[in-house]
C-alpha cells in the first residue's frame, strides 16, 4: 500500500519547497491565518457556507463534458473538459476567493485585497467582496489594466478600486509587489487574497485545498462515465492553482499522469517566456522557495506571455515538488500556439477559452493523437476567452 | 570581536546612542559608493548599512525601489558590492552591515556569501524577507565567522515571539517602527516609545528602530528609548536629488547624516 499523499509539512514545505519568506511584520498575521484555517474551515458549518455559495452563487458542480469533435479530429483518447469556465465570473478563480472571503468575514476581516494579472483574480476577488461586502482594492500592472480592459471594467462595477502598478514589468508579478506592500501596511483590518498556490503558508496549501472541488468532482464525474480513472490530466500552469486542484485529488492513483503546460512565450528556448519549471532554477520570491525565472545573479527576471493570467516568472511550490518528484511532467506551448488552441476550440466545440486555458488545448494536439483510443484525457477548461477578444481579434 | 558588538560596547560606555545610515550600494553608480560611505563616516554614522540591490524589494517604499532599480540599471551585483566592501574596509572603520533579500544570498549561495562578505570585511546581514523560522541556515552559516544576522521585529511581534527573536538576533535588533514599508513619514508612530521600552525589559542586546525615521527631530525622539537610529530613505532621497553624484551630492549627505548623527549622539 503506497503511502498517502500529506503534503505541506507543518512549516508550509513541500520537500524543499515552499515556506514563509516575509517580512517579520507579516508572521503574526500567517500564524493567525494558518490557525484561522485549521480551525474554522474544517467545520461543518464553514463547510456548509462553501457549499452553498459554490453551488447556489458560483454554479457548481461544473459539467464534466465529453469533446467528441476535438476528440475525433485529434484521432486519439477520449477528451473530457472539465468546464470551470461555466462558473459565475467566468474562471475557476472564483472556487478559491469564496473560500477565503468566508474565512476573512469569519476573521473579522473589513478588507480585501488581492493581485490580479489577467483580471479573473480580480474580477472574482470584486465578485466576492460585493457579495459579502467587504472594500476591496485589486492591484494590477498598468501593461496587463490595457490588454485586459473588460475586467478593469466588469471590478470597477463591482465597486472595486483597481490600483494600477506600474514597477518593473508592469505585470503581476509587480503587482504582487505592491500588494504584499499593502498586506504589511494594513495587516490588522485587511486579508490578502491571493490568486494561486504561490506565496508564504500557509497560501500554496489553503488555495489548493479550495481548488481541489475541481478534481474531486472531475474524478466522480469521470468514474461515472468511463468506469475508470483517466489516464491523462492536462492543466495550464501559471501559479498553477487550476492545474493543481484537478491534479491533487488524483495525487496517490500512480496511474493518473499528471501534464502541466507552461507559457513558451516567444519560444521555449528566446528566453521570453513564463516557463519557470522548464527553465528556472531554485529561488525565493513572494514568500516561498520554488522555481524562479531568475539570472545569474539572483534577479528575478521577467517572464513574457501574451496570456496575462500566465506572464508570472514563478510558480506554486507543489507544482515544483511534483517536477522533483518526477509526479507530474511539464511541456510547454508557446504564444502562436495558444492562439491556435483558442482557434481549435472554439471551431469544433464551439466554446472559446481563455488564453491561458488555450497553452493545454493545443498541448492535446500533441499528445491526443499518441494516445490509445480507450485512454480517457481530463483537460481543465479554466476560464472563458471573452476578456482576450482585443488580443484574439488581432489574430482572426 | 565583532565590529558591531565592539562598536555598542564603546557607545554604552560613552552612555551614546547610535545612528545607523542605510545607503543602496551602486547608487547612483558603483564606484560612488565608496566615496558616500566614507561621508557617513566622517559626518558620524556608527554603522553603515548597504543594501545589494535586488529586483523584487518587497519591504521597501517607493524611495528605496528607485535607488534599488538605478543601482541594478549601474550593473550592482552581490560580487561587486562585496568586492567593494574590500576597497572600503581599507580606509572605513566602522561597522558595514549588508541589507538584502533573500533569494540574493540564496543565488550566490549561504556559505559563500558569508565567507566571502566576512572575509572583505563586512560585519553582518539584515534579510528583511527572511523570519526567524526561515533563517536557521544562515544563522549556522554566520555562527562559523562572527558575522552577525541581525533579525528584525515588528510591531505586530508578540512578547514571547520576540523572546526568540532576540535570542537569535546577531549584532543588535532590527525593531520596524510601523506596519508597513520603508520610507519618510511625516510622523513617527504612536507608542514607539512605549513598544521599545518593552522590548528592551525582555532583552539585553541593543534595539535599534528603523522605518520611518526622516528628520533630525524623529531620530532624536527616537534615540530617547532605543539604543540606535536606522536611517534610509532620507539619505537616499539626497541621492536621488543629485543624479550626477560627485561633491555637491556628497556636500549634502554630510550635511544631512551629521544633523541626524548630532540629533542621536545628543541623547544620553
Amino acid at each position: 500500500m503506497p503511502k498517502r499523499y500529506k503534503m505541506p509539512d507543518k512549516r508550509g514545505y513541500f520537500g524543499e519547497f515552499g515556506g514563509e519568506y516575509v517580512p517579520e511584520t507579516l508572521m503574526p498575521a500567517l500564524r493567525e491565518l494558518t490557525s484561522a484555517y485549521e480551525r474554522i474551515a474544517s467545520k461543518t458549518s464553514f463547510k456548509k457556507d462553501l457549499e452553498y455559495y459554490l453551488k447556489e452563487y458560483a454554479g457548481r458542480p461544473t459539467p464534466l463534458y465529453f469533446a467528441q469533435k476535438l476528440t475525433r479530429k485529434l484521432g486519439g483518447g477520449k477528451i473530457y473538459l472539465k468546464r470551470e469556465d461555466l462558473l459565475h465570473s467566468g474562471a475557476h478563480k472564483i472556487n478559491n476567493t469564496i473560500g477565503q472571503a468566508l474565512l476573512a468575514v469569519k476573521m473579522g476581516k473589513t478588507r480585501l485585497i488581492a493581485e490580479t494579472g489577467a483580471g479573473q483574480h480580480g474580477v472574482a476577488t470584486a465578485t466576492v467582496a460585493a457579495l459579502f461586502g467587504l472594500e476591496c482594492d485589486v492591484y494590477m500592472g498598468t501593461e496587463d489594466i490595457e490588454r485586459q480592459n473588460l475586467n478593469v471594467n466588469r471590478m470597477k462595477l463591482m465597486g472595486t478600486r483597481v490600483i494600477p502598478v506600474s514597477s518593473g514589468s508592469c505585470t503581476l508579478k509587480d503587482a504582487t509587489n505592491e500588494a504584499i506592500r499593502d498586506w504589511v501596511t494594513n495587516v490588522k483590518n485587511t486579508h490578502y487574497i491571493i490568486g494561486s498556490v504561490v506565496g508564504p503558508h500557509p497560501y500554496p496549501m489553503m488555495v489548493r485545498d479550495f481548488q481541489a472541488v475541481i478534481g474531486r468532482e472531475a474524478r466522480k464525474q469521470v468514474r461515472k462515465k468511463e468506469g475508470k480513472l483517466p489516464e491523462y490530466l492536462v492543466a495550464c500552469v501559471g501559479g498553477g492553482s487550476n492545474s493543481i486542484g484537478l491534479f491533487h485529488p488524483f495525487v496517490d492513483d500512480e496511474e493518473v499522469a499528471f501534464i502541466g503546460v507552461e507559457a513558451a512565450g516567444k519560444g521555449i528556448n528566446s528566453g521570453k517566456h513564463a516557463a519557470a519549471l522548464m527553465k528556472g532554477g531554485v529561488g525565493v520570491l513572494h514568500g516561498s522557495k520554488s522555481y524562479l525565472l531568475q539570472d545569474a545573479d539572483g534577479q528575478v527576471e521577467l517572464a513574457h506571455s501574451v496570456s496575462a493570467g500566465l506572464d508570472y516568472p514563478g510558480v506554486g511550490p507543489e507544482h515544483s515538488y511534483y517536477k522533483v518528484s518526477g509526479r507530474a511532467r511539464y511541456v510547454s506551448v508557446d504564444d502562436k500556439g495558444a492562439i491556435k488552441g483558442v482557434r481549435l476550440l472554439s471551431e469544433t466545440e464551439g466554446i472559446i477559452p481563455a488564453l491561458e486555458t488555450a497553452h493545454a488545448i493545443q498541448y492535446l494536439t500533441k499528445l491526443a493523437p499518441g494516445t490509445r483510443k480507450s485512454d480517457v484525457i481530463v483537460l481543465c477548461l479554466s476560464g472563458r476567452g471573452d476578456k482576450d477578444m482585443s488580443i484574439i481579434e488581432k489574430f482572426i | 570581536m565583532n565590529r558591531i558588538d565592539e562598536t555598542f560596547d564603546k557607545l554604552k560606555k560613552e552612555n551614546r546612542k547610535a545612528f545607523i545610515a542605510y545607503v543602496a550600494a551602486g547608487d547612483p553608480s558603483i564606484s560612488a559608493t565608496s566615496g558616500i560611505v566614507a561621508a557617513l563616516e566622517s559626518s558620524g554614522a556608527d554603522i553603515i548599512e548597504l543594501g545589494i540591490p535586488f529586483s523584487d524589494p518587497l519591504a521597501d517604499g517607493p524611495t528605496i525601489q528607485k535607488a534599488v532599480e538605478r543601482a541594478l540599471k549601474a550593473g550592482c551585483t552581490a560580487r561587486k558590492v562585496i568586492n567593494m566592501v574590500k576597497d572600503i574596509r581599507k580606509k572605513v572603520k566602522v561597522p558595514l552591515v549588508f541589507m538584502t533579500y533573500y533569494n540574493i544570498i540564496l543565488h550566490y549561495g549561504i556559505g559563500r556569501f558569508v565567507r566571502e562578505a566576512s572575509g572583505a570585511g563586512a560585519d553582518g546581514v539584515i534579510v528583511p524577507d527572511l523570519p526567524l523560522e526561515e533563517a536557521g541556515e544562515l544563522l549556522d552559516e554566520a555562527g562559523k565567522s562572527d558575522f552577525k544576522v541581525i533579525l528584525l521585529a515588528a510591531p505586530t511581534t508578540s512578547l514571547s515571539r520576540f523572546r526568540r527573536i532576540a535570542s537569535r538576533s546577531g549584532g543588535f535588533i532590527y525593531y520596524v517602527s510601523l506596519t508597513g514599508v520603508t520610507g519618510a513619514r511625516e510622523g513617527l508612530p504612536s507608542g514607539i516609545k512605549r513598544q521599545v521600552k518593552a522590548l528592551k525589559r525582555i532583552t539585553k542586546k541593543p534595539v535599534c528602530v528603523g522605518f520611518g525615521v526622516s528628520t533630525p527631530a524623529q531620530a532624536r525622539e527616537v534615540a530617547s528609548c532605543a539604543d540606535g537610529v536606522i536611517v534610509g530613505s532620507a539619505l537616499v532621497r539626497v541621492i536621488e536629488e543629485n543624479p550626477k553624484g560627485g561633491k555637491k551630492m556628497l556636500k549634502d549627505l554630510g550635511k544631512l547624516a551629521s544633523s541626524l548623527s548630532r540629533a542621536v549622539h545628543g541623547v544620553r
